[in-house]
């Protein structure tokens, strides 16, 4: 596989980042690579220039706060799903970078790539938006935050403006809630079929707080309000729990994504299975 | 050293390079000059070429020459087919190395570009510009048969590369109507779908012609050599003298690295034009698209039995999808590899099959492991267990009323064929006796747990390897011998080299042969080296491919050291002073009879007949014999395989969650191997049930061109696999070994088949087709229940 010529340039700062994206209209950031690199070898993305922002160490690891957790962009999925503050902090996350692609992915694969990206079968997003994540960015106007719930803006489409760099992402503290992430991968790629994140929190058995959120079969991940109004206020039985997850269905609406191995039909079918195994998980994990 | 070296599960001596990636592969050689080629491939499935225009690509930067289907003509021939199936109408249509007129699949070669860099091949394939013509398309091998079907040659009337007849035994249509009056009669449809072969190492040449001496060196990623060098001899014009061709490492082929391919002679006709080495390496999308399929059969099965479940007849048509071209041994795979083993282990009086081989818009279909046995034993294996669910049997008790009874030197069968020797009743019991069967049966009756659903799958074999004597594949059509070679030369140290036609890629046979050699004669197998895969230093063979390397190859071998050891008693009966008729022979020692302490080892004797100072009367110096072994008959391999499920009926995934596999295939030289042949084998059977599955849209494009879509079987989705064995030595062998390269593919895509279908029985569900997708079972539910 032979990508099509590209300038390569190496930013040491995101201030440098920002200057050489500035530079080169049309440039593509590279981190990981493990989305960006298979697109330049099959010739779908062939930008003019390459700015590599992989060794930008302010961009790399995981701090626990009294607020939450802040993870670098540039934290690899492998870091995420061994680091102990995530799993204490926001069980669903690492159990969700755990399931990302094969081990020479995710020792690779970046969490603001991946996030960048926003390929619609990716598992993060789906996570991020459970867990009320924001999004730090970097670009010409200085920097902002941005709400995981709506940086996803469709296929392959984020919030991010021109020029911007992701920088950062910051899960608020878990408290007492319980999160978890239950998947369908596709045999080959790995990515979500479908894929179901819930956030839950409880008191004596009862639900007082969920975000649900699913990904795999929406163009971006959906929060659904249905299952989370469903469940808030009901014990959490094995029995509330299914119920609920059956209001899936009417929360991803209708734009549904399908292919040769999974119809949407199936996916949406099959959804409330996910939300089901999720929601369970993170019931016990709640407390 | 002893004989004990056989039966001995040492280690592959082939793995430490493979494993620490300093193994030579095609890609890996360069050559002071060399270029670069890239295809140019069709993106349409079918149409005329209007117009081609190379000259932009000409002056791109780093390009040395672009050539069209206009510039071979001439000097490439069209592409040979090799298996020229008797009685029947085989028609072979023109197969141009770089498609001129018409181009018939996506991938079809319309131009190639040669550059100093890959880089600047591959950027200059975008400058060419074609006029395409979009014609028909037809994929499904029924529907190319149909009146009124796109047409893909114009001299080739319905598309029908042949039709192809298989009928033994007693009158088929009469024990049908028997069974229809008095028994019962039972039809099924299967799809066995296309599947992509997936060896590791993609396709690639590198040719090097000297035009001063005339004189041609092909590194090629094949399976057999010696048949390219035949066949490029054809293609290119290089006569077959000055022409070498090198197998380098090669890294897997199942069967996809057989046939010869356009672009190889492309590359040597790039480099005999222009007087430098030229290498192509195939990217993994080319390989997907390019590089030949497995299967892709329609089948229309009957069976007749008796209302206790004897069968009493086997009646199908098939239409096997052959692509758009015959591939270099596509015909026999349908036919011969598969019509003939259609009596499985089963005692069947009576069968018939229809084979029509159809011309569709896809990549020509080839060997895939197995080759024609896994298309045949689905099809058995699935109407037992379909006949067991009719009659409300256990699908073991349907197999043992059918089976052929234990027998060990030779039973023929309605088909023709000569087993030589098998105990499948046997092998089922022990299968059935080591899996706890009747427990799991037991498991099964307790209803489904946390919503799963557990199956059995049950498949019992028999293939047909190690082919074969000559004699049969010139009766068959196949236009080659069918024999294998081996040299074995002393030196004076005692070690050894061995030079073998076959060509072995990933079975282990440099280590498997040293064994052979050291169990036969006595040296450490470290002293044993064992070289294979280049036409100028190995003897003529017909290469490795259907399980015939050692159950061919290996008794060659074997043969052509007993050779030795027959010389080497003549020669220690002499420097001992004795009769020959006196000498005994014992682990490498040579000695007269109640003297042992007095021997002459192989070393000696080695030594001796290098430095021949002391030789008796008219023996000729040197340590060395070749063998050219052509086998009386076929081996033919079997066992039992079961497969244990999990099926969740809410999403309708399935869960291999248990697999055991009983294989005999005679005594093992190497255990381990033999267990790594089986575990690789069932995997990728497993992969057709479960997971893979070349799909092409309407427009011929292929949908899974990529391992983004397409599903090859992957560790975590697997058990373990517990591999257990019987051991039958088939009587003509000179080692009594059959082969076990096939095996685990030929029984495992039924077996796993069967078991999820098992699993589904009580849920009213029939039929699925494969792969299994979570979403074909989960719809199959549905459709049950009426939803």
């Amino acid at each position: 596989m032979f990508a099509a010529n590209f300038d390569y340039y190496r930013a040491s700062s995101v201030a440098d980042a920002g200057r050489l994206l500035a530079e080169h209209p049309g440039a593509k950031l590279l981190a990981g690579g493990h989305s960006l690199i298979p697109l330049l070898k099959l010739r779908l993305a062939a930008p003019s220039a390459v700015i590599d922002i992989g060794r930008i160490a302010e961009l790399r690891g995981i701090s626990a706060g009294g607020d939450g957790l802040r993870i670098g962009a540039l934290t690899t999925h492998a870091e995420i799903a061994a680091s102990s503050d995530v799993q204490q902090h926001a069980a669903a996350l690492a159990e969700a970078a755990s399931q990302i692609g094969d081990p020479a992915v995710r020792n690779r694969g970046t969490i603001g790539g991946n996030l960048a990206h926003a390929d619609p079968a990716s598992d993060l997003p789906t996570v991020l938006a459970a867990l009320g994540a924001t999004l730090s960015v970097v670009g010409p106007g200085g920097e902002r935050s941005i709400a995981a719930d709506g940086f996803f803006q469709g296929l392959m489409m984020t919030a991010l403006g021109e020029n911007e760099v992701l920088t950062a992402i910051t899960v608020p503290a878990a408290g007492g809630a319980g999160s978890a992430y239950a998947k369908f991968p596709h045999p080959a790629s790995r990515y979500a079929v479908v894929g179901a994140a819930a956030n839950v929190t409880a008191s004596n058995g009862t639900c007082s707080g969920a975000s649900v959120a699913v990904g795999g079969l929406t163009p971006a991940p959906v929060r659904c309000a249905g299952v989370e109004g469903a469940l808030s206020g009901q014990a959490l039985t094995a029995e509330a729990i299914a119920a609920a997850a059956e209001a899936v269905a009417g929360d991803v609406g209708e734009d549904l994504i399908g292919d040769v191995f999974a119809s949407a039909e199936y996916r949406k079918a099959v959804a409330s299975v996910y939300v089901r195994r999720a929601l369970t998980a993170a019931a016990e994990r709640a407390g | 050293m002893s004989t004990r070296i056989f039966g001995s599960g040492i280690r592959r001596r082939e793995d430490p390079r493979l494993i620490t990636g300093s193994a030579t592969y095609t890609d890996d050689i360069t050559l002071p000059g060399m270029v670069h080629a890239a295809m140019l491939r069709s993106e349409h499935a079918h149409a005329k070429i209007t117009r081609i225009d190379t000259s932009k690509a000409a002056g791109a930067p780093g390009v040395v020459a672009v050539y069209t289907g206009a510039d071979i003509e001439g000097a490439l021939a069209p592409m040979p087919c090799a298996w020229l199936l008797p009685d029947s109408d085989l028609k072979i249509a023109a197969y141009p190395c770089i498609a001129k007129d018409v181009v018939r699949y996506t991938g079809d070669i319309v131009a190639t570009v040669v550059a100093e860099t890959p880089y600047q091949a591959h950027d200059a394939l975008a400058l060419i510009e074609v006029d395409y013509e979009p014609l028909e398309v037809v994929i499904d091998p029924e529907a190319a048969h149909d009146d009124g079907a796109p047409q893909l040659h114009d001299d080739i009337e319905g598309n029908q590369a042949f039709h192809w007849t298989v009928a033994g035994g007693g009158d088929v249509d009469e024990a049908f109507a028997e069974a229809e009056a008095n028994g019962v009669v039972l039809k099924e449809r299967i799809l066995q779908q296309r599947l992509i072969p997936n060896a590791m190492e993609t396709r690639g040449a590198l040719a090097q012609y000297n035009q001063a001496t005339g004189e041609l060196t092909l590194w090629n990623t094949t399976q057999n050599p010696h048949i390219v060098r035949f066949l490029c001899s054809v293609v290119t014009g290089v006569p077959e003298d000055k022409l070498r061709v090198i197998a380098p490492e090669v890294g897997g082929g199942f069967g996809s690295k057989i046939a010869a391919y356009p672009a190889d002679f492309i590359t040597v006709f790039c480099s005999k034009t222009l007087g430098r080495p030229v290498k192509w390496t195939e990217t993994r999308s080319e390989n997907y698209q390019a590089t030949t399929h497995g299967r892709d059969h329609v089948q229309d099965v009957e069976l007749a039995a008796t209302k206790d479940g004897k069968i009493t007849g086997l009646r199908c048509t098939v239409h096997a999808g052959m692509g758009a071209y015959l591939s270099t041994a596509a015909p026999g795979i349908p036919t011969i590899l598969h019509g003939l083993m259609l009596s499985g282990v089963y005692d069947i009086p009576a069968i018939k099959e229809d084979v029509y081989g159809v011309y569709t818009n896809g990549v020509p279909v080839e060997a895939y492991r197995g080759a024609g046995r896994p298309e045949a034993t689905f099809m058995l294996e699935r109407m037992v267990d379909i006949l067991a669910g009719e009659l409300g049997m256990d699908p073991a008790d349907v197999r043992r009323k059918n089976f052929i009874p234990k027998f060990d030197d030779g039973h023929t069968v309605v088909t023709t064929l000569n087993y030589d020797s098998g105990d499948y009743p046997g092998a089922l019991e022990k299968l059935l006796d080591h899996t706890g069967y009747a427990d799991l049966r037991a498991r099964q009756q307790a209803g489904p747990s946390n919503g799963k659903h557990l199956g059995l799958g049950l498949s019992t074999y028999v293939e047909i390897c190690g082919l074969g004597p000559s004699q049969v594949a010139g009766a068959i059509g196949f236009q080659g011998g069918l024999w294998e070679s081996a040299i074995v030369r002393f030196h004076p140290t005692g070690k050894v080299h061995v030079f073998i036609g076959a060509s072995p890629h990933g079975q282990g046979e440099e280590t498997t042969f040293a064994q052979i050699v050291a169990s036969e004669i006595g040296v450490d197998a470290g002293d044993v080296k064992v070289v294979h895969g280049d036409t100028d230093a190995t003897p003529m063979g017909w290469g490795t491919y259907g399980s015939r390397t050692t159950a061919v190859g290996g008794a060659a071998l074997a043969l052509a050291v007993r050779k030795i050891r027959e010389k080497a008693k003549v020669l220690a009966a002499h420097l001992l002073e004795a009769s020959v008729d006196d000498m005994e022979y014992e682990d490498g020692k040579f000695f007269v009879k109640g003297s042992p302490d007095k021997a002459k080892t192989i070393q000696d004797i080695a030594l001796m007949a290098n430095v021949a100072w002391n030789l008796p009367e008219g023996m000729e110096g040197g340590l060395e014999a070749t063998t050219f072994y052509d086998p009386p008959n076929f081996v033919f391999p079997y066992g039992a395989h079961l497969a244990v499920v999990e099926v969740d009926a809410s999403t309708g995934q399935v869960d291999l969650t248990g697999y055991t596999a009983l294989d005999d295939c005679g005594p093992q030289i190497n255990p381990t191997i033999v267990e790594g042949q089986v575990h690789g084998g069932v995997v990728q059977g497993v992969g057709q049930a479960l997971w893979e599955g070349a799909s092409y849209d309407e427009n011929g494009q292929l949908a899974t061109g990529s391992m983004l879509d397409y599903a090859l079987p992957r560790a975590d989705l697997l058990p373990d696999i517990d591999v257990i064995s019987t051991v039958t030595p088939s009587p003509h062998h000179p080692l009594g070994v059959k082969g076990i390269g096939e095996a685990g593919t030929i029984a495992s895509t039924a077996a796993v088949y069967n078991a999820v279908m098992d699993a589904l029985r009580p849920l009213g569900v029939k039929r699925i087709d494969m792969p299994f997708t979570p979403e074909r079972v989960w719809q199959a539910i549905q459709d049950a229940k009426g939803n």
